[in-house]
């Protein structure tokens, strides 16, 4: 549905896409995240044809976004960072303009009722949208970009702004539509990311440092299954006493993390299941086991490692992907 | 086209804007009617003649926010991503901005009516210096069109058009300073006033014509290319 292949943008001097590729199929729902300023508002810009790209080329379900704008924006439902709105205009009004903008076929007032109903603003079609809160503008853009039902949505940080409650609501919208529509999301929060996406992709520095399922990218970032325990011991006995047990191949103490007790990292042998033997030894030596987790990082920290990584290639490292390049002889004759 | 021209036109009158446009133009209409009529000339024209200065100040307030206003509440994006062209996008709001100038000037019909109880004119006299003042206001709108997209700030766009209006109308009177007689007469000669003042004597020329309606396309085309530019910056 979706085809970007070797894409770059350069602002001046300023790199802030370099050679991106990816391909989405159709029906697929999938999440840009990266930090601030990493490329993921420019990328999506590209996409919709708002921005040009100074390299690439960017198909939407085979219409190239430079040579057809018209036939691929057509397919394109786009929620920018900031909503676009004239607020001296009413939520129906405006979507009676962005309806007409957009050539839509579908019969006019049924076809707006149900976006209205879908998006749960139904309620405030009436109101001046300058008057509305900052989550109802936002939910007023996302029915803007549902005018039309195109196939691909593109919504850069659709929760922005709402409250936990909204959020939620959004996010279930964003699930049921995931089911007949293409949908890029792009996002600073995890938790989104991983509740709406099958697939993220990371971005930093302008560049995809990994394109997997949220599951795979912890999995291949944790090689260790070491456990955390937190015991209600003295610290000295139990190092012993855990260091013991068959199949542990190291134990390091954390130190005090609450009072009374001690906290330690378990690594057991590979494909060895410690966590009743733990348990058992604690229990023997007369102590309380207070907690027992595992270590596997999650979305949040595969992120962090990625994107504190002094530069993609060490990320790319992490990842066991073999480095790219970092500027190809092109871009260099470029610069001369 | 059209869902740009309804917004545009329908935005005039849910500010004040539009209508403070509208009876200026009322107002001072109504008022040069009174002077001449009651001095008993028949001859409307004057009375559009006479309006070219009200013009002046009056377009520059109708395109200030035509273009800036979008690019500042980030409208554009919508715009910019839907499947239309530029051109129409332009289009759609030249056309809202010249409609509210011709609410503004449609009392002159009713001018010409009253007139034509009275005594019998020539109508055609009339009728052409309305002409000049459309392709006259026509030309200033796709200019203050143009100034409003490069700027993200009303106040700037109305700012600047002021001045450039007043430049390109009135620039006979720099002409005079100048010591070198042919540029001096290019200047008179491209003066909107000396045109546009053409019209008003009933004399027929193609050539005035095509200079205002050549202003217009160029200045729509800057506007189409400036916001164009936008995607490659």
């Amino acid at each position: 549905m979706i085809k970007v292949t070797g894409l770059s943008k350069r602002y001046g001097t300023h790199l802030a896409v370099e050679n991106v590729n990816f391909e989405i199929a159709k029906g697929e729902v999938i999440g840009f995240l990266g930090p601030n300023g990493a490329g993921k508002s420019t990328i999506m810009n590209i996409l919709t044809g708002y921005l040009s790209m100074t390299q690439g080329k960017v198909e939407i379900d085979g219409f190239d976004v430079a040579e057809y704008p018209e036939d691929a924006k057509k397919r394109i439902g786009y929620l920018p960072e900031i909503p676009p709105l004239y607020i001296d205009m009413k939520v129906r009004e405006y979507l009676n303009f962005i309806y007409d903008l957009k050539k839509v076929k579908f019969p006019k007032k049924p076809h707006i009722d149900e976006v209205l109903k879908l998006v749960k603003i139904d309620h405030v079609q009436n109101r001046l949208i300058k008057n509305l809160s900052k989550g109802y503008r936002q939910r007023v853009g996302l029915a803007q970009a549902l005018i039309g039902n195109p196939d691909v949505l593109i919504l850069d940080e659709p929760t922005v702004g709402l409250d936990p409650k909204q959020i939620i609501e959004i996010r279930n919208l964003i699930a049921r539509l995931g089911r007949n529509h293409t949908i890029i999301l792009s996002s600073h929060i995890l938790s989104e990311i991983q509740a709406v996406c099958k697939r993220v992709i990371i971005i930093n520095k302008g560049q995809i440092i990994a394109d997997d399922t949220a599951e795979n990218l912890s999995n291949k970032l944790s090689s260790d299954q070491s456990l955390v325990a937190r015991i209600a011991c003295s610290e000295k006995e139990m190092y012993e006493a855990l260091s013991s047990i068959k199949g542990v191949k190291s134990v390091t103490s954390l130190g005090k993390k609450e009072e009374g007790s001690f906290d330690f990292v378990i690594e057991p042998e590979n494909g060895v299941d410690i966590r009743a033997a733990v348990f058992e030894r604690v229990v023997s030596r007369n102590r309380t086991l207070l907690s027992l987790t595992s270590n596997k990082v999650s979305l949040e920290q595969v992120f962090l490692r990625l994107t504190e990584a002094a530069d993609n290639n060490e990320a790319r490292k992490l990842l066991g992907i073999e480095e790219i390049p970092q500027i190809t002889e092109e871009t260099n004759e470029e610069e001369n | 086209m059209t869902a740009i021209f309804k917004r545009e036109f329908k935005s005039y009158f849910s500010t004040p804007i539009g209508f403070i446009v509208i009876a200026a133009f009322y107002f001072f209409l109504g008022l040069f009617f009174s002077i001449t009529f009651g001095y008993g000339s028949p001859y409307l024209e004057q009375v559009v003649m006479a309006m070219s200065t009200i013009v002046v100040f009056a377009m520059p307030i109708l395109t200030m926010r035509l273009m800036s206003e979008d690019k500042r509440q980030k409208v554009d994006q919508a715009l910019l991503t839907a499947p239309v062209g530029l051109t129409s996008i332009v289009m759609g709001k030249f056309l809202a901005a010249m409609s509210v100038f011709a609410i503004g000037f449609a009392p002159t019909v009713i001018f010409e009516i009253i007139i034509m109880t009275k005594v019998s004119v020539n109508i055609l006299g009339y009728l052409y210096a309305l002409l000049g003042m459309l392709l006259l206001a026509g030309a200033l709108t796709s200019i203050g069109m143009f100034i409003s997209s490069l700027t993200e700030s009303t106040v700037i766009a109305a700012i600047i058009s002021f001045i450039i209006n007043i430049l390109v109308l009135y620039m006979t009177s720099f002409a005079s300073m100048i010591k070198v007689e042919w540029i001096a007469n290019i200047i008179n000669r491209l003066a909107f006033i000396t045109v546009f003042e053409n019209f008003g004597g009933l004399v027929f020329s193609v050539a005035d014509i095509i200079y205002f309606l050549s202003i217009i396309c160029v200045f729509i085309f800057l506007c189409v290319r400036s916001l164009e530019k936008k995607r490659w910056a």
